[in-house]
């Protein structure tokens, strides 16, 4: 039997469009390093720590899977037993659980973005869905400060020119049920709300500074009901979760579809618990009172055909997902940073890890918050500030490298100044390269030649 | 000390109401004839209920209760404290004539003689035993183990009546003897009978039981010792509980000697069964080192509300605040517990699910659901396996909110079933066979149970009626609902108290079904009062002094009731009346959520906001209160309506523990 009746599935991606300078086909989302570590282990951590130990891995592409599942099998061989799944590029969430759907048997599902770094108890989620006996439930937390929070010089303009993703989600004043969700491009619309909802509730929080996360728990018939119903939806974000909100007080998905579905013993059980209750709800009315307030103002108990919950994470917990540049060097800070117990290393008393077999010349200065991997060489005089530096690289001297992220393999010469750039795997940087939010993903070539000073702002690949 | 024994007794009247008398109702010469041909439950509706009078209908067991009548009636009570042993020691007589039928006594020549034998019997053993307890202290204490040990059962059965019942279990095997001898002695003297009876009493036991009294003295002095102590430093008037054990042993100064001199070989070597023997006492949770210890065990660890009232600092303290996210955070570490029940148990700590019989059936279905996926281990026996698995869920459930009594009844039951189920059964047809007791429970304990109330009941209601109701009790409510339907005109007052309202939830329902209610608050209890004919009330629990166990704010409902004469009608399932004695609500109490009364709804801030943290500041929400048996006219119950004083009947005749068996 599963735990608790739940299964997981982690929906670890492919190359998304998102993040498209970083991920390649040798390096799928996955993969990518979040303080030298591949931002899905954070998620299949999480789920060790809450005792989730079968798990589903649904992964874009073939090549993909077979690196994600080469990587996995290496690394969780003995903890987790791990199936990956590969799905057509292409197909989106939606697409990709239609695929692995028949696979489930559990009485929920409890479906996870590869892409999340979070301390937010995935148990949490599943025991709130579980109390309300919701269709959905989902994980929001306070949407992040993006941007670099203290190098105050790369400031607005870029931020401004870009539209900044609001979410718009709306909430029953007990803030247990989702009313509403409008995410991205949809919010520059206006806001549409369904009358019928309002009426139901009498009153919706608003809120724009929460983010899905991409944590759900879903009902597994209700899931699979409308994956097959349903062929044309693409996305759970954006179809899914919209037309389960939207059916909560019409009975599309109904009540009844979902007994009628439940299998074999399962069924006998839920219907004998049905009959027991509802006979003595017939008598005994009072004993079962609802605590939702809709079905209280909507004077109709049973209009409601299925809950939307929602599990808003703390305040204090962390919680980002991985899915856009920002995101990524936000994320590489904040793991070796605030959020340095996700990371999963043990900082030294200067607040930062490096490793023993990184060498450090004379003069060098490794600030807080910074991580060293194994057999990095840096020069003389030499500073790095809150930066992650990848596996055998090798830093020359008067270098600085300030927020920013260099993964494995590289070669910076001397005198070098990288500031929130983002600098891929085996790049050579030549002598004097000035860099400032940029991403340097080279592969093809080695070497970069003296690049001019200053701005060099979104430079891709050379 | 001594001098203020009698007049407590005196002064108590709870105590000496245990039987079947009331005070108005009963009628003094009852006849074996006219009580014994009544069927249980489907007869008492026949019988003419007359609506004024409130004439209890008693299902009386099947014969002693001319035994217990002839028992209360004619037998000159000497002294004020042999009444109260009396009375408590009747019931005994009374449960244990079974057994005499099984010796083959014929039924209808003795009892008269034999229960005046017994009676006096009694007295004689217990004001003799006084008696030395008085003059011969060192005897007692000392020379005569035997005396002793027989001395401490009569005494143990006053400390079970006025303490609990916890204490019965070991009583019986005392009492029993001297029923069993009383057939033998009848025609001999009384001054013989004594002799007798401690001869009797004494060698039987000694194989295990006078051995058993002699620790139990030995603890009993120990106490008094203790008792004594503090005593002289000023009696307590919050302990007054413990001076109620103490009080009967009148070998108050020996004691000490007793545990000085035969008290230490005794009891090192009988220290593990002493341990065992020891009444499962209840969490006290102002002692730390316990509370340490259960903390060890706890699932989440419990944060300490901060500011304890220092009378309910022994009661699991409130946490839901923390609790609820903690247990949620840990939803997939918890191994052994069923998906079901955790829901269960959630709901219960979450509020969701409220009220006795509903959170008894969900946990009845959760526990039938875990039963059902259950598969016993290689190398276990079920019936143990199963048992211990059970015990597991159940302190999950009570970690999440304390047990109601309801609950804790169903859970014995449900214990001792799986425990009686035969070894040889195979797995899939025990496992059947307690799934289908759990149905047959909620089915006749509870619903089919609350059907018969609602037909009681409704022959208490006439046209014109005003009926009162507090609260929100699912009983009250079909009550009422039946009675519309039946075409009755009444008028309803439902009145309510801070925090929780749920007599709005009632009030929602029953004027949406056209019935026409009156709504307030319990402050203007007293103004609504006048125009008040019945007052009908749920109960958490009925317990055996008929102490009513019920939502904070019934007793005053209660009272207020009483003092403008309008009766007071209890409506609870037998399958929630509980053996234990209780007399104030503050011995046990469940606390709820201290910030919940803080709020007021027309101010968006507290009035105390800011001063939370001040040390002087307690909070205190009780969840329960016990109303008096005094201030309830008559319980109704699926097994007729009865008296308060009725209550250990029904508990002793209808035991759902052997109801089925």
């Amino acid at each position: 039997m599963t735990r608790m009746d739940f299964e997981v599935v982690v929906l670890a991606g492919g190359a998304s469009s998102n993040l498209s300078p970083l991920v390649s086909q040798e390096l799928p989302k996955a993969l990518l390093p979040v303080a030298n570590r591949p931002v899905l282990s954070y998620v299949l951590e999480l789920l060790e720590g809450s005792n989730l130990k079968d798990l589903i891995v649904v992964v874009e592409g073939e090549d993909a899977a077979q690196l994600v599942g080469g990587w996995i099998s290496g690394a969780y061989a003995d903890r987790l037993h791990v199936e990956v799944a590969a799905v057509p590029e292409g197909v989106g969430t939606a697409g990709a659980l239609r695929s692995i759907s028949s696979y489930l048997t559990a009485n929920d599902v409890l479906i996870v973005s590869g892409d999340l770094v979070t301390d937010v108890p995935p148990g949490a989620i599943a025991a709130t869905h579980r109390r309300h006996g919701a269709v959905v439930t989902t994980l929001l937390c306070s949407s992040p400060v993006s941007g670099p929070s203290d190098s105050g010089t790369s400031g607005g303009k870029e931020k401004a020119k870009k539209p900044v993703r609001h979410n718009i989600i709306g909430l029953d004043p007990t803030r247990q049920y989702l009313l509403h969700m409008a995410t991205g491009a949809e919010v520059e619309k206006d806001i549409r709300l369904q009358k019928r909802i309002l009426q139901a509730v009498g009153q919706m929080e608003i809120r724009a500074d929460l983010m899905d996360a991409h944590l759900y728990a879903f009902k597994r018939t209700v899931l699979q009901d409308i994956l097959d119903q349903k062929d044309k939806f693409q996305s759970i974000r954006q179809d899914i979760l919209p037309y389960l909100i939207r059916t909560q007080l019409s009975s599309e998905v109904s009540g009844n579809g979902l007994v009628s579905s439940e299998s074999g013993s399962n069924k006998s059980a839920v219907q004998d618990e049905l009959r027991w209750l509802s006979q003595h709800r017939e008598i005994a009315p009072s004993t079962f009172q609802d605590s939702q307030p809709l079905s209280l103002k909507s004077q109709r108990d049973d209009q409601r055909s299925h809950k939307c919950c929602v599990y808003i994470a703390n305040e204090s917990k962390y919680c980002a997902r991985l899915n856009s540049i920002q995101a990524f060097s936000d994320i590489n800070r904040d793991v070796i940073g605030e959020a340095s117990h996700l990371s999963g290393y043990s900082f030294s008393a200067q607040n930062n890890i490096i490793h023993p077999s990184a060498e450090l010349g004379s003069k060098t200065t490794v600030g807080p918050q910074c991580m060293l991997a194994e057999g990095s060489k840096l020069g003389d005089k030499c500073s790095v500030k809150r930066s992650v530096i990848g596996r055998h690289c090798r830093i020359g001297s008067n270098v600085k490298i300030v927020n920013s992220v260099v993964m494995n393999h590289v070669t910076i010469d001397d005198g070098c100044s990288i500031q929130g750039s983002v600098i891929c795997s085996n790049v050579q940087l030549q002598e004097r390269v000035v860099l400032k939010d940029c991403q340097v993903i080279c592969h093809f070539f080695s070497v970069l030649y003296n690049l001019p000073t200053s701005w060099y702002g979104r430079k891709k690949c050379l | 000390m001594e001098p203020r024994r009698p007049p407590r007794t005196v002064s108590d009247p709870k105590v000496r109401q245990v039987g079947f008398v009331t005070p108005a109702a009963a009628p003094p010469a009852r006849t074996v004839s006219d009580t014994a041909a009544m069927p249980a439950a489907g007869a008492s509706q026949e019988l003419p209920l007359s609506g004024s009078s409130l004439s209890p209908v008693m299902i009386p067991p099947p014969r002693h209760d001319g035994l217990s009548a002839r028992v209360t009636a004619p037998v000159p009570v000497p002294i004020a404290a042999t009444a109260l042993r009396l009375d408590n020691l009747q019931i005994r007589v009374g449960s244990y004539n079974q057994s005499e039928v099984l010796l083959g006594t014929p039924p209808m020549t003795s009892p008269s003689s034999r229960v005046e034998d017994a009676v006096s019997e009694f007295s004689d053993d217990v004001s003799a035993s006084s008696l030395y307890g008085r003059t011969e202290p060192d005897k007692v204490g000392t020379a005569f183990p035997g005396r002793s040990g027989d001395l401490m059962p009569a005494k143990s059965v006053v400390a079970g009546g006025s303490i609990g019942g916890s204490h019965t279990p070991e009583n019986p095997p005392t009492t029993s003897l001297v029923v069993k001898t009383l057939p033998g002695i009848t025609e001999k003297k009384r001054g013989m009978l004594e002799k007798q009876h401690d001869e009797a009493a004494a060698p039987k036991p000694l194989k295990e039981k006078t051995t058993k009294a002699e620790r139990r003295a030995l603890q009993e002095a120990q106490r008094a010792a203790k008792s004594a102590a503090k005593e002289g430093g000023g009696a307590d008037p919050t302990n007054t509980k413990k001076d109620k054990v103490v009080k009967p042993t009148p070998q108050k100064k020996d004691v000490p000697e007793v545990a000085a001199s035969s008290g230490k070989k005794v009891d090192r070597p009988l220290e593990k069964e002493r341990k065992k023997e020891v009444l499962p006492l209840r969490m006290q949770f102002d002692d730390k080192h316990k509370v340490e210890k259960v903390k060890q065990r706890a699932i989440v660890n419990q944060r300490e509300a901060k500011s304890r009232v220092e009378f309910f600092q022994r009661l699991p303290q409130y946490v839901h605040g923390t609790q609820l996210q903690e247990l949620e955070a840990k939803f997939f570490q918890l191994d052994a517990v069923h998906p079901s029940v955790y829901k269960v148990g959630l709901h219960h700590l979450s509020g969701k699910i409220t009220g006795g019989n509903a959170r008894c059936i969900a946990m009845l279905l959760a526990f039938k659901e875990a039963i059902k996926d259950y598969s016993t281990p290689p190398e276990k026996a079920l019936v143990r396996d199963l048992n211990a698995k059970i015990s597991g869920f159940v302190s999950f459930l009570i970690e999440c909110r304390p047990l109601s009594i309801s609950m804790g009844n169903a859970i014995k039951f449900l214990k001792n079933r799986i425990a009686k189920l035969p070894l040889s059964m195979s797995e899939l047809d025990a496992k059947a066979s307690i799934q289908s007791d759990i149905d047959r429970f909620i089915n006749q304990k509870i619903i089919i149970a609350d059907k018969v109330i609602v037909r009681h009941a409704f022959a208490k209601i006439r046209d014109g009626d005003v009926l009162l109701t507090y609260g929100l009790s699912s009983v009250v409510e079909m009550i009422l609902v039946y009675a519309h339907e039946h075409k009755k005109k009444f008028r309803i007052v439902i009145v309510d108290s801070r925090p929780k309202h749920e007599g709005q939830i009632l009030l929602r329902r029953l004027v949406a079904k056209g019935l026409n209610c009156t709504y307030t608050h319990i402050n203007a209890i007293s103004y609504i009062m006048h125009e008040v004919t019945r007052v009908f009330l749920g109960a958490a629990s009925v317990l055996s002094n008929g102490t009513v166990y019920s939502r904070v704010g019934t007793a005053c409902v209660a009272m207020v009731a009483k003092a403008y004469r309008v009766p007071v009608l209890i409506c609870c399932e037998a399958y929630k009346f509980h053996e234990r004695v209780q007399l104030d609500s503050i011995c046990f109490n469940e606390l709820g959520d201290p910030d919940a009364i803080l709020k007021v709804p027309t101010h968006v801030e507290s009035y105390l906001y800011g001063c939370m943290d001040n040390d002087n500041l307690q909070l205190l929400n009780l969840n329960y209160d016990a109303t008096p048996s005094d201030y309830v006219s008559m319980i109704i119950t699926d097994y007729g309506m009865l008296p308060p004083t009725s209550v250990p009947v029904i508990m002793r005749e209808y035991d759902p523990q052997n109801l089925w068996i």
